[in-house]
């Protein structure tokens, strides 16, 4: 058992699709510990919510890990088979998908579902099965439980759908939530309450999340750590203070300053990273995001860059730093 | 995480840190090329070896229906005496004599029938009177249908109600009743119609061949006609519809550039599969002896004649039957590939 | 609910009626009379006759006098098969008819659902692939060219089925066996298709998420979404099963309501027509009403509307 509860390990992914193989995942590493919360940033396509589906074994056809380790819980996931997964989903780790409208199955009851996953993990009695499942909509803050209990998603608004969600990935006290862009279907009022309601869990529950986002405001609020991913590659990794002030990655500058503060000048204007992200079936030699980077060098179109370090819990892939330590005569 | 093995590779030079130009940056950024829709589609369609099988397949039997029977030797009405229930490739008396005096006769590739006609010309007639309903039923179809299903959605409101109302009850008659009454019924009328100046036509086309179009123009557009109004409710609905009028576009544009553009995949598809679907109302129609007239065959018609010598004679039944499946296959395959091609919404 | 159920009613009640009204004039537009063909006739018992049954009346006061009969539940006595009323023929032909058409959904549903999803399932693979290839070419085959094969091969030249009639269990199978084959062939098409569709839905996830084997979370959650289509088709399959049925029991020679109708046209038997074509069309409205209410319990987001 290692001190993390999840460790993931250089891990390697590729969708075999028929135009060829699309590199989802290039040696993403990442360590949690447990009743951490670790934010996980960057646009469509980056491979957040991959890394996160595969940590549960949820990885869509065609994908395939094709390297690396993934421990959860002192579980290898590599090596589980999917009845093994079985038993570990809706437990011991739990999610929390991006559109509520759609993943709640239409044809069944808010209660047929939330008692579905409690039965299957618990061996309550059919009475404590229906009061967990009346206490849980009561945690995520549902009036009148019983009355929605046995209502259908489609009588029930986007932000209520969504903390059904939330019930039935509480249900058996999971030690880790995967919340995948939770709020990103929802109004911003209902994103508001949705997110409070999380962080309100998370001090009485205790349980680690990973918060899978592409908004950087929402991890600035919730999470200890900040994981910024691109093209597969986690080009940044920091407690969340290193990101927000001391930015290593020309792209994590890039975020931040496309997003509006409020102790902003006036007239200062928003900067958007100009382009579009690469395509991964064909991804460049070097550094992915040289295409759109304002301090694009010669040497990052033709090598990936190295890892620096800036402290124990903050490191960067880019050739800034490498220039600065090359010109300090500190290349090893 | 904590090493940084790149660098011992690698032997960096000052000059790999001098910024990188912009064409160098977009030399990176492979755009790929953007493709029309039609071009698109086709070349889709042109890889489906399926599709392309098919469409093979209904060029044959075009050729087969429509060319090959100018230049048969003989006609699918002549009754050759003494020629009667003749297996596939053998002669009569007669033309044996003929044969063995040294003439060439062509062989009956498939027999005759029971009065003396030469079969193979009789299912290349066939299947040309089911091609030719095929496509003209459809047509109407197609034609009264997006009428009907545009007008509906156009103007909306109560024209769209009550138009969709009576669409609803065609579509809950049982159309089979409503098809052999027609047929029935529609038969004296075009006679004497037939019989009068201007109208004389019918008769070379054939009254029954006409009746089966009226029952497919009175009752089988209705499916078209839903398909075409949700297809125009959509598209009205459409933000890009809203854009181009808030842009200023005339209505007139909008129906050409956006409603057509966007409608003409499912149209196409739904038009292709319609096919079929009237080849097999018309076979059905003409096997209950409800479709062409004697002696103009039609696969349907063939079929069922040969039900009564099926004991003595079942290679007369082998060749319509295979032609009319092999003739609905290849339409319903070659729609399939179309969809897959034009319309990848609509793939299932 | 209540609106729905007035506003099916009312509905039924314009079909019926633009239904009989058709088939009434229609009906009277076949040349030839009912009593035409009967040589042993003189014109003197024809003219008695056709006062006998009003056929002497104009057409627009035998439509009003057969309407009004009808609303009371009266529709008429046969012309030629004497001292039998429709109703009694109708109640007669009707069971044998019901008995192969509704064996055959039966074998459709039975068949068309579970080999569906097993293509689903093996996407792409081998089975998919024959299941794909049996659906499509079943589609394509008209249901006289089954019928007649069938017949020629396990009938005539194998001699191991009855051809006709419906004396034993052995009648039925050549019969349905051939109404069924292309509602089967659609239902397996339309299965696979909706079963893929649901498989792609983000609850599919969700279910999977929660540990549910794929099994269960195959049965409980994909099954009841993938079947919906298959409901909706209920109601076309019931019209085709109908129309199979004129041609199966042409070839068949079974004695059911099809060969009745056509029997019965080909004689000018217009009360026979009439009745036949109203309880069908009365049928049909039924059996899709029946149709919406088993989708509204498959799928709770359906409103009766």
């Amino acid at each position: 058992m290692s001190e993390y509860l999840v460790n993931i390990e250089n891990e390697r992914l590729s969708f075999f699709t028929p135009a060829g193989e699309v590199k989802a995942l290039n040696d993403v590493s990442l360590r949690l510990k447990e009743g951490e919360v670790l934010g996980i940033v960057g646009e469509s396509g980056s491979g957040k919510s991959v890394t996160a589906y595969s940590l549960m074994g949820l990885t869509a056809h065609p994908g395939r890990l094709i390297g690396g380790t993934l421990e959860f819980n002192g579980h290898k996931i590599n090596d589980m088979t999917e009845k093994d997964m079985c038993t570990i989903r809706g437990k011991e780790v739990a999610i929390i998908f991006q559109d509520p409208m759609t993943s709640l199955n239409p044809v069944f009851t808010i209660g047929n579902q939330i008692r579905e996953v409690i039965k299957l993990h618990t061996d309550k009695s059919k009475e404590e099965v229906q009061a967990r499942a009346v206490e849980l909509l009561t945690l995520v803050g549902i009036n009148e439980p019983e009355k929605r209990l046995k209502q259908y998603p489609h009588e029930l608004s986007g932000g209520m759908r969504q903390r059904v969600m939330i019930a039935i990935a509480l249900a058996c006290e999971p030690k880790l939530l995967i919340a995948d862009e939770p709020t990103t279907a929802l109004d911003v009022t209902i994103q508001a309450q949705i997110l409070e309601l999380m962080v309100e869990l998370k001090n009485k529950l205790g349980m680690a999340i990973i918060m899978i986002t592409h908004d950087l405001g929402i991890v600035a609020n919730m999470c200890e750590k900040i994981a910024v991913m691109y093209a597969g590659k986690i080009i940044e990794y920091g407690l969340t203070d290193e990101i927000f002030y001391e930015p290593g990655h020309e792209y994590t500058k890039g975020l931040l300053k496309s997003i509006p503060r409020l102790d902003a000048k006036e007239h200062e204007k928003l900067v958007p990273i100009e382009g579009t992200p690469i395509d991964m079936l064909n991804p460049p030699k070097g550094c992915p995001f040289a295409p759109r980077c304002d301090s694009c060098m010669k040497i990052c179109l033709r090598e990936m860059p190295p890892v620096t370090e800036f402290s124990d819990t903050h490191y960067t892939s880019c050739w800034m730093h490498q220039k600065k330590e090359f010109e300090g005569g500190n290349v090893q | 995480m904590k090493e940084n093995p790149l660098s011992f590779q690698l032997k960096l030079k000052p000059e790999d840190f001098a910024p990188a130009s912009d064409s160098e940056k977009e030399s990176l950024t492979v755009m790929r090329e953007s493709v029309g829709f039609w071009k698109d589609g086709l070349r889709r369609l042109k890889k489906n070896k399926i599709a392309m099988v098919s469409l093979v397949v209904i060029v044959l039997v075009m050729i087969f229906s429509f060319i090959v029977p100018s230049f048969y030797p003989y006609s699918y009405e002549t009754q050759i005496q003494g020629a009667n229930n003749l297996s596939p490739m053998t002669y009569s008396s007669n033309e044996q004599q003929a044969i063995d005096a040294g003439e060439k006769v062509f062989p009956h590739v498939l027999g005759t029938d029971k009065l003396g006609r030469d079969y193979a010309i009789r299912v290349m007639m066939g299947s040309r009177i089911s091609l030719i309903v095929g496509l003209v039923a459809t047509a109407i179809i197609l034609l009264i249908g997006s009428i009907y299903g545009s007008v509906a959605a156009f103007f909306g409101g109560w024209t769209d109600m009550i138009m969709m109302r009576i669409v609803d009850i065609i579509y809950t008659i049982p159309d089979i009743l409503l098809i052999v009454l027609l047929s029935f019924a529609l038969k004296a009328p075009l006679e004497s119609l037939s019989q009068v100046p201007g109208f004389t036509w019918i008769q070379i086309v054939g009254k029954n061949l006409i009746s089966i179009f009226i029952v497919f123009a009175l009752l089988y557009w209705v499916g078209m006609a839903r398909m075409v109004r949700s297809q125009v409710l959509m598209l009205k609905e459409s933000e890009y519809v809203t854009a181009a009028r808030a842009l200023g576009a005339s209505n007139a544009r909008i129906i050409k550039k956006h409603l057509l553009t966007n409608c003409i995949g499912t149209l196409i598809v739904t038009t292709t599969l319609q096919i079929p679907s009237s080849i097999f109302t018309e076979s059905f129609l003409s096997f209950l002896g409800l479709g062409v007239a004697v002696p103009l065959p039609s696969l349907g018609s063939l079929a069922s004649d040969a039900i009564n010598g099926l004991n003595t004679y079942p290679y007369l039944l082998f060749a319509p039957a295979l032609l009319i499946s092999l003739i609905i296959l290849s339409f319903n395959l070659l729609g399939d590939g179309l969809r897959d091609a034009f319309d990848p919404k609509m793939k299932n | 609910m209540k609106k729905y159920v007035i506003k099916r009613v009312l509905m039924a009640i314009v079909t019926v009626f633009i239904v009989a009204t058709l088939t009434f004039f229609l009906m009277n537009l076949v040349p030839g009379g009912p009593f035409m063909s009967e040589k042993a006739i003189s014109p003197q018992a024809q003219a008695a006759l056709e006062a006998k049954y009003g056929l002497d009346k104009p057409l627009g006061q035998q439509y009003i006098t057969y309407m009004t009969d009808a609303l009371h539940g009266d529709f008429g006595d046969s012309l030629k098969q004497r001292g039998r009323t429709v109703t009694q023929i109708i109640l007669s032909k009707f069971p044998v008819s019901a008995k192969v058409g509704g064996l055959a959904i039966l074998v459709a549903v039975c068949l068309g659902i579970p080999l569906g999803c097993i293509a689903a399932l093996n996407r792409g693979k081998f089975l998919d692939n024959l299941i794909s290839v049996i659906s499509t070419c079943g589609i394509a085959v008209p249901s006289f060219v089954i019928c007649t094969l069938l017949m020629y091969f396990l009938g005539v030249h194998l001699k191991l089925l009855p051809t006709f009639g419906l004396a034993s269990w052995k009648n039925y199978i050549m019969p349905v066996a051939s109404l069924a084959f292309y509602p089967t062939a659609y239902i397996m098409r339309l299965m696979r298709s909706s079963m893929l569709d649901v498989l792609g839905q983000d609850y599919m996830r969700t279910a999977r998420a929660k540990g549910l084997t794929q099994f269960i979370s195959l049965f409980k959650h994909a099954l009841r979404n993938a079947v919906l289509p298959v409901v909706t088709y209920l109601g076309p399959m019931m019209a085709y099963t109908l129309t199979g049925s004129f041609v199966v029991e042409k070839i068949f020679t079974i004695p059911g309501l099809g060969s009745q109708f056509i029997g019965s046209i080909n004689n000018r038997d217009y009360p026979i027509i009439m009745g036949t074509t109203i309880f069908l069309a009365t049928l049909m409205i039924v059996m899709n009403v029946l149709v919406d209410i088993v989708y509204k319990l498959v799928d709770p987001r359906i409103k009766l509307k």
